[in-house]
């Protein structure tokens, strides 16, 4: 017909400038279309307009690529953040902005928030904050927590595109923009799916639709005859060497194809390869399978009331793991205290939703087998996938791509059996991106908690014991369930000092997904309770709740929960009393608004305050990082940093540490990026591990090098290294000393000279009481937390934060900031608005992160307390930053109505609920129709004030998890 | 096959050979996909000529087929309106409000639908074309159930068509979600005001996310009539939103969405109140 656009048609539009044709594939997307033109700097983290990563300008309009098809951009003007870089002076001067002020974490949001954020200046050079925010509220963020972002908008026209490079020596405490930013900024930076090669296959899976089922497969042979261009489907059998995987060894049980049945809604049964024009037309349903649906077990109790029916043959009751630490008499110590307070806090199951889906590519080099995907661990990727294909682990070549975002999610494999076992098999190169919803329904989640707490002090306010029960759904596999389970009852006491403490865990196989590491491994969970029950204890006591934790907090010669005296370093009590002048502040604010007019019959003000402990790297374990420094013949300095930059900063923070172990200017090094073939193993980028082990490495290694190069120039310890093409310069008091580097013979690693230097911090295994030394390191913080509710809605704003954190030494304050910044992002995320439900709501429009307009002006307060261990006395703050801010908004959430929440997300529905139920249980008589409930009495409820000293607590039960809430939705996507 | 035509009537006929997706500003027909490919049969109304309009005649607005979110966030138009403009700058985010259409938002259907409520207080048609001709549909009428509308799968929806309220009514909209941009109501209620000579001459009210479609609340406006607009949120009681619906999400407990349309009406109405004087 006349009217059809024919399919074979080229389609032109005005891109960048120039004119270009697609390809003749009108439906595709304008975000596939433009990344198949090589223009990768246009993201995808979502395909369905819910991320904003995709922002490109449609004639001078930001649209999100991926909401577009190609047929509609036809002879339109297309500009991307390429396009952008190159002509556009206001997005060059938002991309200085944004590295000098710290703006680009992971970077993957970054191009579609620079794309935002020029069209909003090309017609508004000088917006407001409301108008930014307006602006890049349809591009999400999950690193940066976005204040940065704003800010450096809000600063353009700004000035050097890199901060300024400091002198030798000066590198460590300067805030150096990230040595990895120009590349994010651009659009540049290649991650999981954006290096593949063009002739590369595509990897699909066949994922179980049912939370437990076996399964049938059909006629394969006749499904890939039916379906020109698909090469091989792929399923248990297939698997060369162990169809078993797991980030804990002992505990490896998660098969990369499941074999009778599956345990997850979303477990891979099969994949499927084929040409990419193909794949892309392959609807998987047409894939032959049958399932039979099996009843599942979808919480703890269902797990453990199915009995013989396990999960895993080796575990009984479906308990995973169980976690024990004790010391003292907790009974007694409860049984002397002056007041008392429990209770049970649920929190459910969190997304880490980075804004990268997992992706990545794999070919066989003879062999070898070679996989770029996005990952937090390459070497125990490494290992996992050797033991897979079966082959030696030197076979096998992990190179890291840019990680957009990880959060622990990106430490368990996703990918890259599949592309290892489809690119070994078949000679080709394979490449698999998850789709958003295949990240959300089988990636790793935050463990759902349930914790009970009794907890007692004197009257003196001293603590005197602390029980804790905490049991985890840890899901199908194992994951990093038994690292959580034992995590948790170290750090479940607080950073404080108890004498008298009992905490028991226990992680439970579910069929739904495995739940693992996310930032803080199930720390958060317990500190939402933990400081909770402190708050109602200071309040039993009548004591200030922020007197009542600077009375207990921990001091350097206190003993923790594990008998561990941690010395010099212990700055949480530093923390605490940074906090007083806002603490002051913020409750007479807060006084005043509920007194005022401006409260209006129904907005509250609370503040809250919460602190946190977190042991850095592996508990009571081995985890060693190695650093290797090299200086070629030709002069170039060159440091492989194997630790890979989720967004954190390892990439600027080892260097600026290796530059001043070596005495020489940051610009001097040359980075060997993150591979297995190049860098030597610096663990995983985990437990806020990176910064202090490999930190540490680093420094070990660049004084090995540098005592090396001074020994051979004859030199004090004071002399100067100067390198210079072809040789290094040793002055010494008008003295210099010449290194001709060709002189020298390689060494066997390839350089002229070189060190390499491994460091595993000290720590002792725990006793059957939990007893010892699990950390060497700890880092501390508190957070205050100011908020408002609308005691009629059930909502809470959350109006400003301020984060006091004992970072030991600031390597460099703007890239901690952003790490505070975007913990408390997450933390608030935890506190309001996130949980996933699984089987449900497997998109970023039901799954909700905080986007600009949630997050709150951030105070940060860094304090440098040095730990003898770290390097320079630094400490770990990826994890620490986002645990103290759950408990800091709930404690808020108190202070302004009177009402605990207990069970996490704090959602309107869930704090109209408690209001309503503290309201009734203080005046059983109605409110007035057509009145705002309590506020229209003009003041505190009844009954709202302190309790009685030495009473105990009413508990409430929260609702079991899941149960409150039935199985259908109504507010659909508009 | 991928369907571009220029016309209405080639557009028509195109939908005669065999039902097509309808594709307009994409914000839903691509979400919808998952991870399927695209359908078979498409039409894509880009190019067709007379859809774009957004003009005012014989007191009647016409808001054409393709218009978006922003051009009517942006449109001077009377304050009958302000209640669908603030929807607009509700709906998703800068991105989804520069291409997603009315008129897609309407068929789409969704419970939550923003443009849904004003629209309804509005009291504004739709109107549907095929080759056999061109029908009015009140919007009530149009709009069936949850993802289901009165559409045959031959016609085009091609202009949502606003009787222009009177110079002195009042309009607002109020959305309550779990986060600042880029969400799903979990209520929304629109409120079309007319007050004379102190007193409420008429009044339409409208409750999204709380039924499988949006609705009108008769027995409310009726109850209103007559009185001081200062007084209008005291006299919402709970039975006046008995035909409400709402059920249990991800977003909230059924409980919850009845006690926050009752609230948020009240202030509505407030606000309302508080734009007429």
């Amino acid at each position: 017909m006349s009217a059809a656009l024919s399919s074979t048609s080229p389609i032109s539009c005005q891109l960048n400038g120039a004119r270009v044709t697609f390809p003749p594939d009108p439906s595709a997307r304008l975000s596939s279309a433009l990344r198949g033109l090589g223009l990768t700097g246009t993201k995808v983290g979502c395909d369905a307009g819910d991320c904003g990563a995709c922002t490109v300008l449609l004639d001078g309009a930001p649209i999100c690529a991926c909401l577009c098809s190609t047929a509609q951009a036809e002879g339109r003007d297309v500009r991307t953040i390429e396009g952008l870089t190159a002509t556009n002076p206001a997005a060059v001067q938002l991309q200085a902005a944004f590295l000098r002020h710290g703006a680009a974490q992971c970077g993957f949001c970054t191009p579609g928030m620079i794309v935002a954020a020029t069209a909003l200046l090309e017609r508004n050079s000088r917006p407001t904050e409301a108008e930014v925010s307006d602006a890049i509220g349809g591009v999400l963020c999950r690193c940066t927590g976005y204040r940065k972002i704003v800010a450096a908008i809000l600063d353009v026209p700004a000035t050097a595109f890199d901060g300024p490079q400091p002198p030798s020596g000066t590198a460590i405490g300067a805030r150096i923009a990230r040595l990895d930013g120009r590349r994010k900024v651009t659009g540049a930076d290649s991650y999981g799916d954006d290096g593949a090669p063009a002739d590369a296959l595509v990897l699909k899976v066949v994922r179980s639709p049912h939370h437990r089922a076996a399964f049938a497969f059909g006629d394969i042979g006749a499904f890939l005859t039916a379906h020109p261009g698909l090469i091989a489907v792929l399923m248990a059998p297939d698997v060369t060497g162990v169809n078993r995987f797991g980030v804990i060894a002992p505990f490896a049980d998660q098969p990369v194809f499941a074999e009778r049945e599956t345990r997850f809604k979303g477990e891979a049964v099969a994949a499927i390869v084929g040409e990419a024009e193909a794949m892309a037309a392959l609807d998987l349903s047409a894939f032959p399978v049958a399932w039979t649906e099996l009843r599942p077990a979808l919480s703890p109790d269902e797990a453990r009331a199915m009995g013989a029916s396990r999960l895993h043959e080796s575990r009984p009751d479906n308990v995973l793991v169980r976690g024990r630490v004790a010391r003292g008499d907790v009974e007694a110590g409860l049984a002397a205290a002056a007041v008392r307070a429990e209770g049970l806090f649920e929190t459910g199951f969190v997304e880490h939703a980075p804004i990268e889906p997992e992706a990545g590519w794999a070919r066989r080099v003879g062999d070898r087998i070679e996989i770029h995907a996005c990952t937090q661990a390459p070497y125990m990727d490494r290992d996992d996938v050797a033991a897979i294909l079966g082959i030696a682990p030197e076979a096998v070549r992990i190179v890291p791509t840019a990680v957009g975002g990880g959060f622990g999610t990106k430490l368990d494999l996703s990918v890259q059996p599949f592309l290892a076992l489809a690119a070994w098999r078949l000679g080709r190169p394979v490449r698999m991106t998850y789709s958003r919803r295949e990240s959300i329904m089988t990636t790793t989640k935050r463990h759902p908690a349930r914790i009970r707490m009794r907890a007692g002090a004197a009257s003196d306010g001293r603590l005197l014991a602390l029980d804790v029960e905490a049991e985890f759904n840890t899901g199908a596999y194992a994951s990093w369930g038994p690292t959580v389970a034992n995590r948790v009852p170290v750090h479940a006491s607080g950073p404080y000092l108890v004498p008298n403490y009992r905490a028991r865990s226990v992680a439970v196989h579910t069929h739904v997904v495995p739940a693992g590491a996310f930032r803080g491994f199930g720390v958060p969970q317990a500190a939402v309770a933990q400081e909770q029950i402190y708050d109602e204890l200071a309040a039993a006591l009548g004591m200030d709740a922020l007197d009542f934790r600077i009375l207990n907090a921990l001091g350097p010669d206190d003993p923790t929960v594990t008998g561990q005296i941690l010395g010099p370093g212990t700055g949480i009590r530093a923390c605490f009393e940074a906090l007083r002048p806002a603490w002051t502040r913020a409750r007479a604010e807060a006084a005043a608004f509920n007194r005022g007019r401006a409260a209006n019959g129904h907005l509250r003000r609370g503040v809250g305050i919460a602190g946190m402990w977190y042991g850095c790297g592996n508990t009571s374990m081995s985890n060693p990082s190695t650093m290797r420094i090299g200086i070629t013949h030709d002069g170039r300095i060159v440091l492989h940093q194997g630790a890979v930059d989720i967004g954190q900063g390892s990439n600027t923070i080892i260097p600026q540490i290796a530059a001043d172990a070596l005495g020489v200017p940051l610009g001097a090094l040359d980075l060997a990026p993150p591979d297995t073939d190049l860098t030597p193993d610096a663990g995983k980028t985990s437990a806020s591990r990176q910064t202090v082990v490999s930190g540490k490495a680093t420094e070990l290694a660049c004084r090995a090098l540098r005592a090396a190069i001074l020994r051979m120039a004859n030199a004090g310890s004071d002399a100067t290294i100067r390198p210079a093409p072809g040789e290094l310069r040793v002055d010494e008091a008008g003295h210099r000393r010449l290194i001709r580097l060709a002189d020298l013979p390689l060494d066997e690693r390839g350089y002229a000279i070189s060190a390499e230097e491994t460091f595993d911090p000290p720590t002792t295994p725990l006793d059957e009481d939990g007893q010892g030394h699990p950390y060497a390191v700890y880092g501390f913080g508190a957070h205050l937390a100011e908020i408002e509710v609308d005691l009629a809605l059930g909502t809470v704003k959350v109006l400003h934060v301020t984060a006091a954190h004992d970072v030991g030494r600031a390597i460099n304050p703007t890239l901690l900031e952003g790490q505070i910044e975007g913990g408390i992002a997450q933390g608030l995320g935890l506190a309001l608005m996130e949980e996933f439900h699984p089987g449900r709501g497997e998109n970023l429009h039901d799954y909700l992160i905080p986007t600009v307009g949630d997050v709150p002006p951030i105070t940060t307060i860094l304090i440098e307390d040095p730990n003898p261990v770290g390097p320079s006395g630094a400490k770990g703050i990826g994890e620490q930053a986002l645990i103290p801010t759950a408990p800091a908004i709930l404690n808020a959430i108190h202070h302004a109505t009177g009402t605990r929440i207990r069970r996490v997300p704090a959602t309107p529905d869930r704090v109209l609920a408690a209001i309503r139920e503290a309201h009734l249980a203080a005046d059983p008589s109605p409110p007035g129709e057509g009145e705002s409930a309590p506020a229209d009495r003009g003041g505190v409820l009844p009954g709202w004030g302190c309790p009685h000293p030495g009473s105990t607590l009413r508990v409430d039960s929260p609702s079991p998890i899941g149960r409150d809430r039935d199985r259908t939705d109504q507010g659909q996507r508009p | 096959m991928y369907l571009r035509p220029s016309t209405l009537r080639e557009a028509c006929e195109a939908l005669v050979e065999a039902p097509a997706a309808i594709l307009a500003g994409g914000t839903d027909f691509f979400p919808a996909l998952a991870d399927r490919p695209p359908p078979p049969r498409i039409l894509d109304l880009s190019r067709i000529d007379g859809l774009d309009g957004l003009e005012i005649i014989d007191g009647v607005l016409r808001i054409g087929a393709r218009v978006t979110w922003s051009r009517i966030a942006r449109a001077p138009l009377p304050p009958c309106f302000d209640g669908l403009r603030a929807a607009a700058r509700e709906v998703g985010s800068v991105q989804i409000q520069n291409v997603a259409t009315l008129s897609g938002n309407l068929c789409n259907a969704s419970p939550a639908a923003d443009g849904v409520p004003p629209l309804l207080t509005l009291d504004a048609s739709v109107e549907l074309a095929s080759s056999s001709g061109t029908r009015c549909l009140p919007l009530a009428a149009f709009l069936l159930g949850n993802r289901h509308t009165a559409r045959r799968p031959d016609e085009i929806l091609t202009a949502i068509l606003v009787p222009v309220a009177s110079p002195d009514a009042t309009s607002c909209f109020l959305k309550l979600g779990a986060r600042r941009y880029l969400v799903i109501s979990i209520v929304m209620v629109a409120v079309l005001l007319e007050v004379a000579e102190g007193r409420v001459r008429s009044a339409r009210i409208a409750i999204g996310a709380c039924s499988a479609v949006a609705t009108r609340m008769p027995e409310l406006e009726a109850a209103l009539i007559g009185a001081s607009p200062a007084a209008l949120g005291s006299l919402v009681r709970p039975h006046h939103l008995e035909r409400l619906a709402p059920i249990a999400d991800v977003r909230a407990t059924a409980d919850y969405r009845s006690e926050a349309a009752l609230e948020l009406v009240r202030r509505a109405l407030r606000r309302c109140d508080g734009a007429a004087a």
